[in-house]
């Protein structure tokens, strides 16, 4: 399983966000960093279509399929990717367009919430969490639809360290591939690969061991990152 | 009924099939409206507060429904006082509240998926063009964002209340649009993402 990125630009306006990336990403485990406005969530949008490249092209392992069939997407803010008022419906909603069967959809659902140990907030209404919990939640929706990829846009912003902890542990149990962007930088600590995106390409490329301390560096000694 | 449009419980009215729920209220809202004296009012409002009880729900629930309307409510009282004498305005007043609080009974004993049931439901005969799906995922998310509005509303008069803005209808207003702008686009970007279609 692997994305491929085939010199793709995304303009905005008369601005390039990002100009002519060209990778191949088969790693399991892969962080993105770079700063406020760097483009990370543009270049995570890519992923699954909801971004379209200005120029080049996006391709999920070697189908011209809809890349959405492929790979779920978390959200940076939970508030917006949770659709209905209860929990419990809200997971099912993903679910919706597959047309399962009821007894598999309830399966799921159960299954997915007892991993993340959220079987509690099964019967809760959505509006009512609190920012971790609906972040969880919004994992749990993801989750839920069994994708062969998933890319998570600051996953752990909301999330208390238990529900961190937590997180971290979903995340290396994980089948499938994931891509993170994060700007908690130990989170990618054990990572695969890591990109660092600046002035709209890939500025460094490679081990979190080297990028991670170089990408430090650059911010705390000479303020140029 | 701004607040919380659902309230979860396991009451025989949360069990309640939802088509049998709209058609009881109907048929209340309708009688409380042909039938106007005072024992069918008193018993209306009997029935209702019989509801609540069933369903476990408090009276702050049902102050909390008719809390939007207050403003409504107290201006009806004023005219019908001044036109129809003090009897008729507080006829007039408490059989509106009967009609508020019912209705809050049904969307708090209801889940949006129950009501999106029933309206696929009644919708299954509609011709093919009609977009079945798409009219209860907006019926769902009416449910889901109302509360969510009403929060915003609330983060933005604080942080203007901190600011000694709380009287600025602008400094309330635009941010709020502007949030809510924001939100409906995210909110169309990760139903994308989530759903196939
Ligand atoms: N619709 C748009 N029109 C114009 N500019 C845009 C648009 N969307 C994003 N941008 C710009 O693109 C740049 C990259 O945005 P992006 O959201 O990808 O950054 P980011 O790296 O995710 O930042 P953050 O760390 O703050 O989340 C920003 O400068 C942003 O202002
Ligand atoms: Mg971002």
């Amino acid at each position: 399983m692997s994305m491929h990125f085939d010199r793709v630009s995304v303009t905005k306006g008369t601005r390039e966000i990002l100009s002519e990336i060209t990778l191949e990403l088969t790693e399991s485990r892969i962080g993105v960093i770079g700063n406020n406005g760097s483009g990370k969530s543009t270049f995570l949008r890519l992923f699954n279509g909801l971004e379209k490249p200005t120029s080049g092209m996006v391709r999920f392992s070697d189908t011209e399929d809809d890349l959405r069939r492929h790979v779920g997407f978390m959200f940076q803010n939970p508030d917006n990717q949770i659709v209905y008022p209860l929990v419990e419906e809200d997971l099912a909603f993903g679910l919706k367009s597959r047309k399962l069967p009821k007894a598999e959809v309830a399966a799921r659902i159960e299954r997915v919430l007892s991993d993340l140990s959220l079987t509690h907030l099964k019967g809760r209404l959505t509006h009512q969490l609190s920012g971790g919990e609906k972040q969880m939640v919004a994992l749990a929706g993801v989750l839920v639809t069994e994708p062969e990829m998933i890319v998570f846009d600051e996953p752990t912003t909301l999330l208390d360290l238990r529900n961190k902890m937590q997180f971290m542990r979903v995340l290396a149990t994980l089948p499938q591939p994931a891509v993170v962007v994060s700007h908690d930088l130990d989170l990618l600590a054990g990572f695969d690969r890591v990109l660092h995106i600046a002035e709209g390409g890939i500025y460094a490329d490679g081990p979190p061991e080297e990028v991670i301390p170089a990408y430090r560096k650059l911010c705390e000694d000479l303020g140029g990152c | 009924m701004l607040t919380d449009l659902y309230i979860p419980g396991d009451s025989l009215l949360h069990r309640a099939r939802p088509a049998w729920k709209l058609a009881i209220l109907f048929l209340y809202c309708t009688a409380l409206f042909v039938v106007t004296h005072p024992v069918v009012l008193t018993l209306g409002l009997l029935l209702v507060a019989l509801g609540y009880g069933a369903a476990g729900l408090s009276p702050r629930d049902a102050f909390t429904a008719i809390r939007p309307a207050l403003f409504v409510l107290v201006i009806i009282f004023a005219a019908q006082l001044w036109l129809a004498g003090l009897s008729m305005a507080v006829y007039v007043t408490l059989r509106l509240m009967a009609l508020l609080l019912a209705a809050a009974l049904v969307t708090y004993t209801t889940r949006a998926s129950e009501f999106t049931e029933g309206i696929m439901a009644l919708l299954s005969r509609a011709p093919a063009w009609v977009p079945k799906d798409k009219i209860a995922l907006a019926m769902s998310l009416v449910w889901r964002f109302i509360p969510l509005i009403r929060a915003q509303f609330d983060e933005v008069r604080e942080a203007q209340r901190a600011r000694g803005l709380e009287r600025n209808m602008l400094a309330l207003l635009v941010p709020l649009v502007v949030r809510t702008l924001k939100t409906a686009d995210e909110v169309a970007e990760a139903i994308t993402a989530r759903s196939l279609d």
